[in-house]
């Protein structure tokens, strides 16, 4: 039986998005793993996130599964979400700054705030409903309407000019909402709680077996 | 502006049970929190909200089961509220399907809670929620205070001032309520959103007094919030989400189809 394994490092809300692989899986057998040993046996993984980034990173490190992330995009699909795309770039201006994983060129910002063209303040978290428009096409996208809306609930950005940008959201500016390299997808937003469009992104993850495309950007070696 | 305007059921429990009146037609059981949320989820709402109104301590327990429940069937953002009090209250919650937590009595019992719980589970996940009252009359610029207790107890805390310092301390949304028209189906205090909203960043939901969709939409659009609240017209059948949708559609606001 295929095996998803949700990377546990004590980051956040992993039964939500455990529960939602679970309602979209078939065969496939779901598991929440902090173990290295377990997570190198999965079939696919997926590395969500929620917190502060310095935390993420320092969790990530002390359980080796830094290690395993790395690995695992040059061999399987992984999915990452919100903090745990966050973490696949270079580097982050939260907690006054850390190094992430570096597998793929970019560096996360905060939000300033201030109010869009018609007057209305830009909150800082992005909280709710956006549109997601994809730039290209990818397997992860069937079935789904570009701009279909995600939710989204985040204070920090990757740019659109960072390595690896698929698909682009509006909050003040344009951001990266969706990176892909290779075996790898991330998103910014919450597709566990996205309902419908979320789900069909989650069971399209199911059904990918991941691809080395030239066109696609590579993901950095592993250090 | 792409984002959308959050529209957000309210539900409240009391021992596993939803209780005040939810009417819908064709729905087997009125009071099981997974089969009405079910229902919200197929309208369209947004986000969906319990508050948890249980008075005895053993049976709080049963409110995660029903977190659990829902969290398992329906697949878009949970915030509980009611009774949360401590950290390990916070953890059941979120390990049970909840995305967000309101916390009120508590902040103001102690508002080291709320910097704790915002550096342990992250900003995204704490709502503070505020139970306001106008405290001023006639031409007196208004001013409100916060309640806690269903409003029955005063704290002489400045409402807008409390916004402001729950948000530093972490909270990343503020749940407000006006205790003056809760229950009234008046309307918002619009005066109470806009000045909470213009001193904080973080989003805003609004909540109490809702009667009609027009209410809804000038919510939005006079008092700037980010997300509305309500429990009463969607319960009692007046109106669904999906019209409200399409009703602040028309009036220009940006909501999720």
């Amino acid at each position: 039986m295929s095996r998803i394994a949700v990377i546990d490092y004590g980051m956040g809300n992993l039964h939500s998005i455990a529960k939602a692989l679970e309602h979209v899986s078939a065969r496939e057998r779901v598991i929440i793993s902090g173990d290295p040993v377990a997570l190198r046996r999965a079939d696919r993984l997926v590395f969500p996130g929620v917190g502060a980034i310095a935390d993420c990173m320092s969790e990530l490190q002390r359980l080796g599964l830094d290690t395993v992330i790395r690995e695992a995009v040059r061999s399987r699909p992984v999915l990452g979400i919100c903090l745990g795309m966050q973490a696949l770039l270079e580097s982050s201006d939260e907690n006054d700054g850390v190094d992430c994983l570096g597998l793929l060129r970019g560096h996360i910002r905060r939000f300033e705030g201030g109010a869009d063209a018609a007057g209305r303040r830009l909150r800082v978290p992005h909280m709710g409903w956006n549109r997601v428009m994809p730039v290209a096409e990818h397997p992860l996208w069937r079935g789904i309407e570009p701009g279909s809306r995600f939710y989204f609930v985040h204070s920090y950005y990757a740019p659109a000019e960072c390595e690896g940008v698929a698909a682009t959201t509006d909050h003040g500016l344009r951001f990266a909402s969706v990176l892909a390299a290779e075996n790898l997808f991330a998103v910014q937003f919450h597709p566990e709680k996205s309902q419908q469009a979320g789900l069909a992104l989650l069971r399209n993850f199911v059904d990918w077996d991941g691809e080395l495309r030239a066109a696609m950007p590579r993901v950095a070696a592993a250090q | 502006m792409t984002l959308a305007t959050r529209i957000i059921p309210c539900l409240d429990v009391d021992a596993g049970r939803v209780v005040k009146g939810v009417q819908f037609v064709n729905i087997r059981d009125a009071g099981d929190p997974v089969e009405i949320a079910r229902r919200y989820d197929a309208e369209g709402a947004d986000e969906l909200c319990f508050l948890d109104i249980t008075a005895s301590a053993h049976e709080r327990e049963t409110l995660v089961h029903v977190v659990e429940a829902v969290a398992g069937q329906v697949f878009i953002p949970l915030t509980v509220g009611g009774g949360v009090r401590n950290c390990d209250d916070i953890r059941r919650l979120l390990r049970a399907g909840a995305d967000k937590v309101a916390i009120n009595t508590a902040a103001v019992h102690d508002p080291d809670f709320v910097s704790e719980a915002a550096r342990r589970f992250g900003s995204q996940c704490i709502v503070v929620a505020i139970d306001a009252r106008r405290v001023t009359g006639g031409e007196a610029a208004p001013r409100w205070e916060v309640f806690t207790h269903g409003g029955r107890r005063e704290t002489g805390l400045d409402a807008v001032a409390w916004a402001r310092e729950m948000v530093a301390r972490g909270a990343g949304e503020i749940l407000l309520t006006s205790m003056d028209r809760d229950g009234t189906r008046e309307g918002f205090d619009i005066e109470l959103l806009r000045a909470v909203g213009d001193a904080v960043a973080v989003p805003v939901i609004a909540s109490g007094g809702v009667g009609t969709l027009a209410h809804l939409a000038e919510g939005v659009k006079a008092g700037g919030v980010d997300a509305v609240l309500a429990a009463s017209i969607f319960h009692f059948g007046e109106h669904t989400v999906a019209e409200a949708k399409a009703y602040m559609a028309g009036q220009g606001i940006e909501v999720r189809e």
